[in-house]
């Protein structure tokens, strides 16, 4: 009976349920983020781990990384162009007219969303194949335009072929989050503005765009994180070798060269604190402009 | 009560799971020690499974059970690289390759030195191919092959352009050549890898120059590498050559295009040669293998590169086992042998090399037009140049691959000299 009372008592109580989450944040989020900080000022291999203080961050200093950097950063800003006017225009379409309709489509919207990147990539490596036989240039074949050699194609095909691996299967995503959203205007808006004579697009803008801040904020937020730490795609896109004139190559793909690829696990982890700067500077200073800290206040 | 006790059942079903799956099976020993192998190369998983066999009717004490798994190319390296660094999870027996073999020569090496199994054979090796797998007088790896060089050339292609191909000494014989070929066929002469290395090396090599010295410096834009990647520049803009699709010549679409007759010609290190009978059959009887034309009247013919090196791990469950077959299969006699004739070769050990079975009638000499491939190969011996294999290799490699020559050959967006000067210094 005893043992029951001090189980439950109030004191003990919320710790016991808490714990699960800082143990798991303790060993999977704490740990690694602090090993890695030490190992970013060494030199890893197997064996021989030497303190070599900021040589990594110095050696970062070139134009590979450079190039990572750009590559990531214009991805991001493409993104953040295409995948949110392009889904809240797709949801506010979604959340108007027949429901049954709608279900379909915005099932079929989502789909891609639960295929993997990897099978995505592939299927697109194999499409944009640089054969006159793959589908995309028999396509252009039938239009009388010359065959491409996609995948090996400048700077701006290869972002162009990311762009639409990252719009294939993320608008889905953010039309559920806008989508959500709308849901929370209240119709009395609506109707109130159709009673002063308000266009659609009127209604659009001096209603749903403002209602969706928050949403939008959200979206933003995540799709940075998405967009700078994007690898995957480009990772299959050139089937894991380095891609022509690293026109693919991001933070996370350098990341990856360095660390697993050839072994240098101290440059990778610098690479990774470097990233963790830029993702925390930009977000944090992102929010705060848009004020969203202080709208959580005043509720 | 008896809630406690199902719990407590639950419980010891839960932990009896997860260490029943944690736990390592225990082969008995009457059907030998398990052995396992990771290969990026299924023809070379083929080969080792048919040495395993062979080695368990040998040693019916000692058997192995062989269990080989091909991985694509580059997760095999980095799973390996991830695998050995964490000191867990490698498999007893590995494929490295050339270009990625000083990756694992980096801090305590976590392969096992087998100076002692090569030690009474060595003196029968090419040695070159030893010590490119080698660290500080330790021997790692053992290679598959010599890898010399050749030109591999379309006959049928070449008849109806009415081109002789023993004509052809001279890369500038070559040139003209081609431009024939271009004319009367419509068709490039040769293919050029955009994104790989093997058709700069080759040429390079043979012309006595390399990537990194001797000394592990990184020589990559040198004098004769700049003039030899304006050579295949002139290939390219000349349309004697085109980039080969797909950017190298181990893609897909490139099987497929040669498969169709798209190139009269290509030139590879001699293993390329189970490439062509695997996966072009179409060409089968149509290709004839010659040395790579010369740079001058009296340069050498060809150069030795490429390979793989075969690793025992030091997580190894049997080392002695693993180091042992290992020498068996690539370091016997038969096991050379075997090298060749169900691999296509070159085998490192040169004393198979005159061995009556090196002629023998097997699917490679059914494939090409030789009469004896090892003859043309025994006829350029003395003129296979090596390559040097240090630190820095993988870098310069990845930098050829990655920007050089996208940037000097098909986007042109810089001149050779200055891809080469920039890969260089990136790599250095």
């Amino acid at each position: 009976m005893k043992l029951k009372q001090t189980i439950g008592a109030a004191k003990i109580t919320p710790y016991v349920f808490i714990f699960p989450f800082i143990a798991s944040f303790l060993i999977f989020y704490l740990y690694p983020i602090i090993s890695t900080i030490i190992m970013g000022f060494q030199q890893v291999y197997p064996g021989q781990v030497t303190f070599i203080g900021l040589e990594n961050y110095q050696k970062l200093n070139n134009p590979e990384f450079k190039v990572a950097l750009t590559n990531s950063f214009r991805y991001t800003m493409y993104t953040l162009a295409l995948l949110i006017p392009i889904p809240l225009l797709l949801s506010v379409w979604l959340n108007s007219g027949n429901k049954t309709v709608n279900t379909l489509y915005r099932s079929i919207l989502y789909v891609p969303t639960l295929i993997s990147v990897v099978v995505a990539g592939t299927i697109m490596r194999l499409l944009f194949a640089s054969s006159n036989k793959s589908i995309v240039n028999t396509i252009a074949i039938a239009l009388g335009a010359e065959p491409r050699q996609w995948l090996l194609g400048g700077p701006h095909q290869a972002m162009i072929l990311l762009l639409i691996l990252a719009l294939w299967r993320w608008v889905g995503v953010n039309i559920i989050y806008f989508l959500s959203g709308l849901q929370a205007i209240p119709d009395e808006l609506y109707e109130a503005a159709d009673i002063d004579g308000a266009s659609p697009s009127q209604k659009l803008w001096r209603i749903t765009i403002p209602l969706l801040k928050s949403t939008t904020i959200f979206v933003t937020t995540i799709s940075i994180f998405g967009g700078l730490a994007m690898f995957e795609e480009s990772y299959i896109l050139w089937s894991g070798t380095a891609s022509p004139n690293n026109v693919g190559l991001t933070i996370v793909g350098y990341l990856y060269k360095k660390g697993f690829q050839e072994g240098e696990m101290g440059m990778a982890s610098s690479i990774g604190i470097v990233l963790l700067v830029i993702v925390f500077t930009i977000s944090i200073s992102y929010l705060k402009i848009f004020g969203f800290f202080k709208t959580e206040d005043k509720r | 009560m008896k809630r406690l006790l199902l719990f407590l059942v639950l419980i010891t079903c839960v932990f009896g799971m997860v260490f029943a799956a944690g736990g390592k099976e225990q082969a008995a020993p009457a059907d030998g020690t398990e052995l396992s192998f990771w290969t990026f190369q299924d023809l070379h998983m083929s080969f080792y499974e048919k040495m395993a066999k062979m080695w368990n009717e040998e040693n019916p004490d000692r058997k192995i059970i062989f269990k080989p798994e091909v991985l694509p190319f580059e997760d095999m390296h980095t799973k390996l690289l991830v695998s050995l660094q964490a000191g867990t999870g490698a498999p007893d027996m590995v494929d490295i390759e050339i270009g990625k073999y000083p990756n694992f020569l980096k801090g305590n090496v976590q392969l096992i030195p087998l100076n002692d199994v090569i030690d009474p054979v060595r003196d029968k090796f090419v040695t070159a191919r030893l010590d490119i797998y080698s660290k500080d007088g330790q021997n790692y790896g053992l290679p598959f092959h010599v890898g010399a060089s050749v030109i591999f050339y379309n006959t049928e292609i070449l008849d109806a352009a009415g081109i002789d191909p023993y004509d052809i000494k001279t890369w500038d014989d070559y040139m003209e050549a081609g431009k024939i070929v271009k004319q009367k066929t419509g068709k490039p002469m040769a293919t050029v890898e955009v994104n790989g290395q093997w058709s700069f090396w080759p040429m390079i090599a043979e012309r006595g120059s390399d990537l990194v010295d001797a000394d592990g410096n990184v020589i990559l834009d040198n004098e004769t590498n700049i003039k030899t990647l304006e050579y295949l520049k002139e290939l390219l803009d000349s349309g004697v050559a085109v980039a080969a699709p797909g950017g190298n010549h181990h893609a897909e679409e490139y099987y497929g295009f040669m498969n169709d007759g798209g190139a009269a010609s290509m030139w590879m290190p001699m293993w390329y040669m189970n490439r062509f009978t695997d996966y072009m059959p179409d060409l089968s009887g149509k290709i004839l293998i010659l040395p790579m034309p010369r740079w001058t009247p009296d340069g050498k013919r060809s150069a030795g590169m490429g390979g793989t090196g075969t690793s025992v791990t030091n997580q190894a469950r049997d080392v002695e086992l693993a180091k042992d077959f290992l020498m068996f299969a690539k370091g016997s006699e038969e096991g050379n042998l075997v090298i060749w004739e169900d691999l296509g070769f070159d085998p490192p050990r040169w004393d198979v090399w005159d061995n009556p079975r090196m002629n023998a009638s097997n699917k490679f000499t059914e494939y090409y037009q030789n009469d004896s491939i090892f003859g043309m190969l025994l006829e350029i011996k003395d003129e296979i140049n090596s390559v040097n294999v240090k630190e820095k290799l993988p870098a310069v490699i990845d930098r050829i691959n990655s920007s050089v020559m996208i940037q000097a050959l098909q986007q042109q967006t810089k001149s050779p000299a200055e891809a080469l000067r920039e890969g260089a210094d990136l790599a250095r």
